[in-house]
């Protein structure tokens, strides 16, 4: 296997983009990469999508965007894992390299959800998980989120504002990004005080709807000098009925797929910079983070309450805002995270900039816990 | 939801049916190929406990298409006197009045009318129990 890196990236602001539609974000963030990464001579085209076949009425998208892109010919499929379609298109874009069976992939992920009702919305992150067993009963995905929450508090004692502070910090980080949905600052009590969504999980503690493309130009290191090698991606799969875990605090599938990317890359936790994980909702950021191995069980929400997370902090989480003030367009957010990372390596982060950022990590999760991918990527 | 998507689902959720690995005596809901604790695919169909009680619960405010009507419903895990989890709406109490480690019983309600298909379904929700 050969050392691949991210040779381009190209990112579309997070928004309502009521004129554009899939085709025209994807194509907008496809040219900025290709123009980042100085071709388009791509010899395989991976996207990630969550919700076209019921937003747009759309499937086979991998045909649809290689020729939006004028790019007939080229071998094409979607890549479908839920909310972490976009980490586990960027495992396989990466293996495509690696292996030797293609020199220039791009990865791109997009989804425009503002096309679809908010309760289809709802039913497609529903999507996610058994219809047959937990959709049945009519939980939403934040519902599920939400018996995490409020069991995590009664485990350990953890306070509504020391998890809702996972919200607030996201926004800090996002002042100033240039493709973060909302590049604003949020005080804790407009969090706490925010309706509530499914209890205790307040509205301003979930991420929100969004329309976005991001794609990456994966190239084999050797060839991409100015690029940021990828020391590992890693994908697992964990317990799928919620209720079918012992431990509903802990997510498998991220233990098991940071454990083999930690690994490969032969990195400790400590080593990593910052970090870019799914807080879909606050507790999911906070479970997320403790998984990973960044803090112990059950301290998560202290740890983010007391600023550990911040840009200065022990472990920058989520530097241009992650899913709640970035935005969360589903199928594209894992490629998002990735190309965050890459950005903060390269010292391309501007207002977000970690100060010399050597190694980040992505973490992306598909349904609550039952898919997740880790991508580590490291520079000089 | 189709019909025979309903119809082969109907057992298991009318009346609380999950599954006994034959090798190890692990018992699941739902139900699944293989034993995920030992790998065994020797299974056997089991009756559930029909009481237990709620590790942890939440309100659903905003619902999916389909559940409109029954909005705000609770939904919680509940972990039955054989100690299989189920997921469940909770039915019969105000969610002011909710409380984690409450003791419930499974009942039998309509879960929602299916605008597609024209399928009223039904299913388990749980209640509390009254001893």
């Amino acid at each position: 296997m050969r050392p691949v890196a991210v040779a381009g990236v190209g990112l579309t602001k997070v928004s309502e983009h009521w004129e554009k539609g899939l085709k025209d974000l994807f194509t907008e963030a496809a040219y900025k990469a290709f123009e980042d990464a100085g071709t388009k001579e791509i010899d395989a085209l991976y996207v990630a999508n969550m919700g076209a076949p019921i937003l747009q009425d759309q499937m086979h998208l991998g045909a649809m965007l290689a020729d939006a892109l004028g790019m007939r010919g080229v071998p094409a499929l979607s890549v479908g894992a839920a909310s972490a379609s976009g980490g586990v298109a960027f495992h396989e874009g990466v293996k495509a390299v690696a292996s030797g069976f293609a020199d220039c992939v791009l990865v791109g992920g997009v989804e425009k959800m503002s096309d679809g009702l908010p309760e289809d919305v709802l039913s497609i992150l529903a999507m996610a998980e058994d219809q047959e067993y937990t959709a049945y009963t009519g939980v939403t995905n934040t519902g599920l989120n939400a018996l995490i929450h409020r069991n995590y508090m009664e485990t350990y004692g953890a306070t509504a504002e020391e998890i809702a502070m996972f919200a607030v910090r996201g926004h800090e980080h996002a002042v100033g990004s240039k493709h973060s949905q909302y590049p604003f600052k949020v005080a804790i009590d407009r969090v706490l005080s925010s309706p509530m969504e499914a209890d205790p999980i307040h509205m301003l503690e979930c991420a929100a709807v969004g329309d976005g493309a991001a794609a990456l130009i994966l190239m084999p290191a050797e060839q991409a000098p100015e690029g940021v090698e990828v020391a590992a991606t890693s994908v697992a799969t964990g317990p799928y009925y919620l209720a079918g875990r012992k431990d509903i605090l802990t997510f498998d599938a991220v233990k098991t797929a940071a454990e083999r990317a930690y690994k490969t890359a032969g990195v400790t936790p400590e080593e990593v910079d910052l970090v870019e994980v799914h807080d879909e909702t606050t507790i999911a950021g906070v479970v997320s983070l403790e998984d990973l191995g960044f803090v112990e069980k059950g301290k998560g929400a202290a740890f983010v309450a007391d600023g550990c997370t911040l840009r200065g902090g022990e472990v920058p989480t989520n530097t241009f805002g992650g899913l709640k003030a970035r935005g969360h367009p589903l199928g594209a957010t894992g490629l998002y995270q990735v190309g965050e990372v890459a950005l903060q390596l390269q010292g391309r982060a501007g207002p977000c900039q970690v100060e010399g950022a050597r190694v980040g990590l992505a973490e992306s999760l598909g349904g609550l816990g039952s898919t997740c991918a880790v991508t580590i990527l490291r520079r000089g | 939801m189709s019909v025979p998507r309903y119809w082969r689902e109907t057992k298991y959720r009318y009346r609380l049916i999950g599954q006994m690995c034959a090798q190890c005596g692990s018992v699941m809901f739902p139900r699944s190929g293989v034993c995920s604790p030992c790998g065994s695919v020797d299974l056997e169909e089991v009756k559930l406990a029909e009481t237990g009680h709620v590790v942890t619960w939440t309100v659903v405010r905003n619902p999916p298409a389909g559940y409109m009507e029954y909005a705000p419903y609770l939904v919680a895990l509940v972990e039955l006197d054989d100690g299989v989890r189920v997921l469940s709406q909770l039915v019969d109490i105000e969610p002011i009045k909710m409380k984690t480690g409450m003791r419930v019983e499974a009942a039998f309600r309509r879960v929602k009318v299916d605008g597609n298909s024209g399928i009223i379904e039904y299913g388990y929700k749980f209640r509390p129990l009254i001893e």
